[in-house]
């Protein structure tokens, strides 16, 4: 399946009468996934609990850190879900914004093992530690990761990225373990952004001005080209909410996309490593079974 | 912050298992092997560097593709034998620099690689296999998130040649516009930026910080010492939770993270109203 073929046709008063989801804070957007009335957000802006370290370097903090939590149902399902604000602070990942995701995945464990299976669906915008709380950063992320772990052995956990900041640094591991990634054209996923890859290793390994470059490997269509993301979709909030919804009543996949090993190791191994992977023959040698919808 | 990272990982792995090589369809960047540690067989696992790597930019220590998903193999293959009641201890001893900066890493996914690497360390943990770390050298962001950070509990050598960080520094200056000199100052006053293991060890997240002569050079003096250490430390695993409450809930946490508890206890407290 050639990458242009993915995106789905839309026609134009269609596409004029969207209602476009990257558009929404982090607050709409997790508004909007969920059955109307049925939420409540936990630990919002008004419990003002935020960062102790940005203020200490000269920064606003914010009174959610950045991070909305709503407990709700989707499609009638109990569901959590937690969006990272991408306007704030890049989406990082910091001490508050990181307890805030650990306490909701791991209550929402709790209920799941007392009967009441609860999905997760995870709105990340964020380009990963906030280097400003480094270490606690870090070790948030590392104690989410393993919280997600924790809940995905009872109920799906589904990422939803939009863009425009795409999900980057130790958060993609969090889509990586994810049950199901849904994403737009516009956003990206990687653990390596450009920019960094310039830094650290040169700018004939990636010029990070190459805008094309860059949506042609981390971008949504190559994702799912590729088959490590689940789904396309276009920059409407009723078609995300729809995937989303779709992917809580399928449940969990029997197998996890980070526990088959072998068939990645598999395909690592089989790479041509003397040159610059081409992002195209990509796709058809892993050959995504998942179209756009 | 040199050429050297890997080095130490190497020379304590193969004073703590004898072995050098690495095991039989597996790249030279990682070392496993099973080792009689006290009353258990474990798995020890580490990753070195291999100036011969297929992926360029992962050949000075670096955690790259064929590195996460060998590690990602060489721990669920341990899961996969166990089917007693005692689980098999997983020793990870790190020194890697990060995960590896290169195109072809990009473009393959290495985001899911560190999480299939993530994804079988916690699948063990969860099942009951104690999960150590013995950070030796750098642990350094995605890098130790691949390889280390699941771990049931953390060690880490007290000596100035142990950094564990979300960035390395030089990378740390230039994204925040700062000298390396100002970064340090600034470590001093915000602890969580602090390079200095002893700042790390305040925030609760480690086992045990441990005091080792010449950490460079494994001796029989300091290979027991180790050893007596791991051992204590999987005793520990076995008789506490196959999460990571034991970092969360610690007295460094209680002191250093007061307002991760607070959004913590907010957040139990409202959950159950909602």
């Amino acid at each position: 399946m050639s990458a242009a073929s993915m995106i789905p046709a839309v026609s134009i008063p269609e596409f004029v009468k969207r209602r476009s989801f990257i558009e929404l804070d982090a607050r709409a957007r997790a508004q909007s996934l969920m059955d109307s009335g049925s939420w409540r957000e936990l630990v919002g802006p008004f419990d003002r609990i935020e960062s102790p370290w940005l203020p200490k370097q000269g920064i606003a903090p914010q009174f959610d850190d950045g991070c909305v939590v709503l407990k709700g149902t989707i499609a009638g399902e109990p569901a959590v879900v937690i969006a990272l604000e991408g306007g704030f602070q890049a989406g990082s990942m910091g001490e508050v914004s990181g307890a805030k995701m650990t306490a909701a995945l791991d209550l929402a464990t709790k209920d799941s093992e007392n009967g009441k299976k609860t999905a997760a669906v995870l709105l990340l915008e964020t380009g990963g530690v906030r280097l400003q709380e480094a270490n606690l950063g870090l070790a948030a992320i590392a104690e989410l990761l393993a919280s997600l772990l924790a809940l995905r052995q009872h109920a799906p956990i589904i990422t939803v990225i939009a863009g425009t900041v795409g999900c980057f640094g130790g958060m993609s591991l969090a889509a990586g373990l994810s049950s199901y990634i849904i994403m737009t054209p516009e956003a990206r996923l990687g653990l390596n952004g450009a920019e960094v890859i310039e830094q650290e290793s040169g700018i004939e390994e990636f010029d990070s001005s190459d805008r094309a470059l860059i949506w042609a490997i981390y971008g949504g269509e190559q994702r799912v080209a590729i088959g490590v993301a689940d789904e396309l979709v276009m920059d409407d909030a009723s078609k995300v909410a729809a995937a989303v919804c779709e992917f809580v009543k399928a449940g969990r996949p029997s197998i996890h996309r980070s526990e088959q090993v072998d068939l990645y190791r598999q395909r690592i191994g089989a790479l041509d490593t003397s040159k610059q992977i081409d992002p195209l023959s990509l796709g058809k040698l892993w050959n995504a079974k998942r179209g756009a919808q | 912050m040199s050429g050297q990272v890997g080095l130490r990982g190497k020379a304590w792995f193969q004073a703590l298992t004898g072995q050098t090589s690495p095991m039989k369809g597996d790249p030279g960047s990682v070392l496993a092997a099973d080792v009689r540690l006290g009353e258990d067989d474990a798995r020890f696992l580490c990753v070195v560097p291999n100036t011969q790597a297929r992926f360029p930019c992962a050949r000075r220590g670096e955690v790259g593709l064929e590195e996460a998903y060998t590690l990602a193999a060489r721990v669920r293959e341990v899961i996969g034998r166990d089917s007693g009641e005692k689980k098999t201890p997983i020793v990870a001893i790190v020194d890697v620099k990060s995960q590896a900066y290169g195109r072809r890493e990009g473009t393959a996914g290495i985001f899911l690689a560190a999480a299939a690497a993530t994804d079988a360390y916690a699948a063990a943990r969860m099942k009951g296999h104690p999960v150590i770390t013995l950070v030796v050298g750098q642990a350094i962001s995605g890098g130790f998130l691949t390889h280390g950070y699941q771990a049931n509990r953390i060690l880490a050598f007290d000596d100035p040649g142990v950094v564990i960080h979300a960035m390395h520094k030089e990378a740390a200056a230039r994204i925040t516009l700062r000298s390396v000199e100002e970064l340090d100052r600034l470590g001093h006053e915000i602890l969580p930026m602090s390079y200095d293991i002893r700042d790390y060890a305040k925030l609760g997240l480690l086992h045990k910080l441990l005091h080792v002569e010449n950490p460079d050079t494994p001796s029989p003096t300091t290979v027991t010492q180790v050893q007596q250490e791991l051992i204590a430390a999987i005793a520990d695993a076995r008789s506490g939770s196959t999460d990571l409450r034991n970092r969360i809930e610690s007295e460094g946490a209680r002191e250093w993270r007061k307002a991760g508890w607070a959004a913590r206890a907010r957040m139990e407290e409202q959950w159950a109203l909602a």
